[in-house]
């Protein structure tokens, strides 16, 4: 992402193209999707010569679904704040940023270089700027948690309420004289706003925490010819991310359960209103309650999705899903098993590979070594925590509130669904707004129930049509080496990946190749899970195969035996939480959640990145 | 745990006087993840049984009384005397007993009856050398039972060979106490076999282990008869960074009466990788061992048992220390030296460089 574009995206004549977008027809019946999303997201047709001549490839790690149109926020805020940081305020010298488009309904990207003229003027300016953050990381981030957790609380005060028949008595006495529906429509531009300003500061110390990582990423690999991707990332990885913890209070909740013999109460999977009821009649019970409120604020912000979707549910607003975790998780502790994550092994284990590798290296080399895996160290934590505070707690509480407010939208009759708003984009919200307000304030009924329903239904058709094709690996053709090292790391796409994508090397067909994301050979049955509502179809020891995981998935990481990806490099969630659980992962396959189904026999060897089909 | 008998992957710790050099160092190797074809000792406390049931150490201090190292005749007359003695002298039951326990033990190790070396292990200073204990008290593919309670015997008798008696008598040794083990140890029987060095030969890298392999005896590895196939680890996390699978198209197996036919290796074999994942795995994991163990880069020799069952048919036949490499300094090209900011910087411009 960060670079290598002049030389990379020169074409070669030699290779296979993928397919340009100009000539992927929609799928049957979502023909003029582009008009549900903003005019700047999709390919233009007078543009065509120009974006033919960028290598394209699709983002199904972040976005594996269809974007209903109000979704595109995600994408449009965390891409363009990405690419901010890197081309506006830290100008990291050979990058800028990341160029996104939308196609049958998918997200493809396409990194920016600098010309490499200007390479030159850039370097003074970053390092003073980056520099800076550098060298007061821990403050700098002490600050940080402040602003993201203020958004936050700004965020989660906005209520979107029913209208009244009169404005307030208050409203006349004090001479206000202003109705609710400023404040409405205020409130909605101030929730888009600070949603946007998380995503701001998502990127802010994002972008070089990787940076860190690759210095020292690259020192590596040229001291040690050859050294496992996988060696780099366990030295650096932490144990205490906060990512974890919301897995980890549920453990605490069902250790607690177990400990004061509570077990059958969870032994029944109730539901959390029953079960709780249930508790409430003895003093643990009270007690055990208590810690289970304890624990949700902050920690049950969080998804089992990715946050990007307004159908992404968060356990604070279905308290089924954590409760159904504890419960699966109180029937293992009273077995007597440990819960918790290895940490202090995970520690030790960590510690051997540094010590190993270092033991390896003197004088300057070995100075070098230490001070780089300090830094990556001190910088790391960041690139898992913030996942937290963004993606799980700011986008629970923003995509919370625009469920508010489409149902209270729905409540006047605006559209069939709740949830229908999701098929409107951000800028469409406003003119229904002020619908709103003027059907209130004149008296009379509002336009809205009488055109959205239509157009929701003829958007829900061609969004559903859009959902029956898979999305194409890439568009246009490859450049020659892949070997941008953010490409490879984040997304797993390396030039033998695009390669196979294209066909070239169509070898064993019950042979998958892609990164070894972390260690360890297991042999199983296979469950294809398509999305986080089919996650309770797992069975213990089963293999997980999914396009793309969550590292909110963290609970079922406790049940299976092993995970294949088809996106997703060595820093992709699914290698994280595996190397947290010790878990074997094969990241980036391509194929595999087509490849393999379930039931299949198969086997994982998370060492050399390899999944076999056997029986 | 035996009296008279001690296997080579015991627990517990090897003591030099009851277990003599040999046996000392390969159960040592053992436990330190080096293992060397598996076996036991027959303790000194053995020797010392046979020897202290009857006057029989009285009778050899009075049969060498006076005698004149110089006078080869005589001295080779007495020496044989007392080995005959040695030989014929009644073996105690529960010598007999724990020593045949044992070797029946290592037999259903090896799944059968297979050939065994037997050989002294002195301790130290009663013999002239290991060269000169090892020319005559080392008997190879010896099979059965009996056949090695007799070899047992003969290395206890080589105590008392003609130079091992005038050595003695030069180097004031007394006879006093004189005692002796024996190791009996499987001959390995190579399915598969090569070498290992802790460092990338070809660039001076530590952190790989290279290794070479062939179907059967290791011979031609060695001789480069043969073209091997050759790994790439990763020496700390132990992954396979890189694999060549050679046409191999002959080998050496043994015939199990200590010669060895050379054959050529059947079609569905020759291109098939001599090692599993999982044995390769353990050669390197040997490698590493040995490697921490001598705390020098090792070359080694190992083989892969096709007796023995898997998990313990990984077996090391030598380690030495790698010259080549340890005297001279590898030869790294690094681009950002140091670390922070300048370093970062000059990492993320390189990058570019490369892109040429």
């Amino acid at each position: 992402m960060f670079g290598k574009k002049a030389k990379a995206m020169t074409p070669s004549a030699a290779r296979k193209s993928f397919v340009s977008p100009y000539d992927l027809p929609a799928p049957k019946g979502a023909e003029g999707w582009q008009d549900l999303y903003p005019y700047n997201l999709v390919f233009q047709e007078n543009l065509k010569d120009k974006e033919n001549s960028k290598f394209w490839f699709c983002d199904s790690q972040h976005w594996p679904n269809v974007f209903k149109p109000f979704e595109t926020v995600g994408v449009e805020f965390a891409v363009r704040c990405l690419g901010a940081y890197n081309t506006r305020h830290y100008i990291i010298p050979p990058a800028n940023g990341i160029e996104f488009r939308i196609h049958n309904g998918f997200c493809y990207m396409s990194p920016v270089a600098v010309a490499p003229e200007l390479i030159g003027d850039r370097v003074p300016h970053f390092m003073e700027r980056a520099g800076f953050y550098f060298q007061n990381w821990d403050s700098l981030l002490e600050n940080w948690k402040k602003k993201v957790l203020a958004t936050i609380e700004e965020m989660d005060a906005i209520n979107f309420e029913a209208l009244p028949d009169m404005v307030d008595i208050e409203v006349i006495t004090s001479g206000a004289g202003i109705d609710p529906t400023a404040k409405m429509m205020a409130d909605y531009d101030r929730l888009i706003q600070l949603a946007y300003k998380n995503w701001e500061h998502h990127f802010e110390f994002l972008n070089l925490g990787y940076v860190a990582y690759l210095d020292f990423f690259g020192f590596c690999k040229e001291s040690f010819p050859g050294i496992p991707d996988l060696a780099i990332a366990k030295m650096v990885m932490g144990v205490d991310s906060v990512l974890f913890r919301p897995d980890d209070e549920l453990k605490d909740l069902a250790d607690r359960a177990v400990k004061h013999n509570l077990t059958a109460v969870f032994g029944k999977n109730n539901d959390a209103a029953t079960t709780l009821a249930e508790l409430a009649g003895s003093a643990d019970g009270k007690k055990w309650i208590a810690a289970w409120e304890k624990a949700q604020e902050p920690w049950f912000n969080y998804t089992s999705g990715n946050g990007f979707y307004g159908s992404d549910v968060y356990w604070r607003d279905n308290l089924d899903l954590p409760m159904g975790y504890i419960q699966d998780y109180v029937v293992r502790a009273a077995k007597g098993e440990q819960l918790h994550r290895p940490k202090d092994a995970l520690i030790i284990e960590r510690d051997r590979i540094s010590g190993e590798y270092a033991e390896l290296l003197d004088g300057e080399a070995l100075e070098t070594f230490n001070g780089k895996l300090g830094l990556a160290r001190t910088v790391y934590p960041y690139v898992e925590d913030h996942n937290f505070y963004i993606e799980h707690w700011t986008m629970g509480v923003f995509w919370r509130k625009v469920r508010q407010l489409s149902r209270l939208l729905h409540s006047y009759g605006f559209w069939t669904e709740p949830d229908d708003m999701l098929y409107l984009t951000r800028d469409e919200v406003r003119p229904v707004l002020f619908d709103l307000a003027t059907g209130w304030g004149v008296g009379a009924d509002c336009i809205a129930p009488t055109y959205w329903p239509a157009e929701i239904e003829r958007r829900r058709k061609i969004v559903d049509a859009l959902m029956t094709a898979r999305p194409e690996p890439a568009f246009n053709e490859p450049p020659a080496e892949i070997n941008e090292p953010f490409t490879i790391m984040l997304w797993g796409i390396t030039t033998e990946q695009v390669q196979q994508w294209l066909g070239a090397d169509e070898g064993d067909p019950n042979q998958l190749k892609g990164m070894a994301a972390s260690p360890g050979v297991v042999e199983g049955k296979a469950r294809v899970i398509m999305g986080p509502e089919q996650l309770d179809q797992l069975q213990q020891g089963e293999i997980l195969v999914a396009p793309v995981t969550a590292p909110s998935w963290g609970p079922v990481f406790g049940k299976i035996s092993a995970t294949v990806t088809d996106i997703g490099g060595m820093m992709s969630h699914a290698a994280i939480v595996c190397r947290e659980y010790g878990l074997p992962a094969v990241t980036g396959t391509g194929s595999a959640s087509t490849k393999i189904k379930t039931g299949m026999k198969i086997r994982v060897d998370g060492s050399n990145g390899t999944v076999e089909i056997i029986g | 745990m035996g009296k008279y008998t001690f296997a080579f992957d015991s627990t517990e710790t090897p003591e030099h006087d009851r277990l003599g050099g040999k046996c000392t160092s390969l159960a040592i190797m053992t436990s330190a993840g080096m293992p060397v074809p598996p076996g036991f000792a027959v303790t000194t406390d053995a020797f010392d049984a046979v020897m202290n049931q009857t006057t029989l150490r009285d009778h050899i201090v009075k049969h060498l009384a006076g005698l004149d190292p110089n006078n080869v005749v005589d001295v080779d007359t007495r020496a044989a005397h007392i080995r005959e003695l040695i030989m014929t002298q009644e073996v105690p039951e529960d010598v007999r007993e724990e020593t045949i326990a044992a070797y029946q033990k290592l037999m259903e190790l090896c799944g059968g009856e297979v050939p065994v070396a037997v050989r002294s292990s002195a301790t130290a200073e009663d013999l002239p050398d290991a060269s000169f204990a090892g020319q005559q008290d080392t008997y190879l593919w010896i099979i059965g039972q009996e056949a090695v309670m007799l070899k047992i015997r003969e290395c206890w008798a080589s105590l008392y060979t003609a130079r091992a008696i005038t050595y003695r008598m030069a180097n004031n040794i007394s006879d006093e106490g004189l005692s002796m083990a024996v190791a009996v140890q499987k001959m390995v029987n190579s399915r598969t076999s090569g070498v290992a060095m802790t460092i990338d030969p070809s660039n001076g890298d530590k952190s790989k282990i290279v290794v070479d392999s062939s179907w059967g005896l290791g011979e031609m590895v060695v001789s480069g008869e043969v073209t091997p196939d050759n790994f790439v680890i990763d020496k700390v996390m132990m992954h396979i960074i890189n694999r060549i699978i050679s046409d191999k198209h002959e080998e050496l197996v043994p015939s199990g009466h200590g010669t060895v036919i050379r054959k050529e290796v059947d079609a569905e074999r020759r291109n098939s990788p001599s090692l599993s994942d999982e044995e390769l795995i353990q050669v390197a994991t040997l490698a590493k061992a040995a490697h921490k163990h001598y705390g020098t880069v090792q070359d080694i020799e190992w083989a892969i048992d096709a007796d023995l069952p898997v998990g313990a048919n990984v077996l090391l036949l030598q380690s030495r220390p790698e010259t080549v490499w340890s005297q001279k300094k590898q030869e790294v090209k690094i681009t950002s030296t140091g670390s922070g900011i300048e370093a970062i910087t000059k990492s993320l411009m390189a990058q570019i460089g490369d892109r040429k």
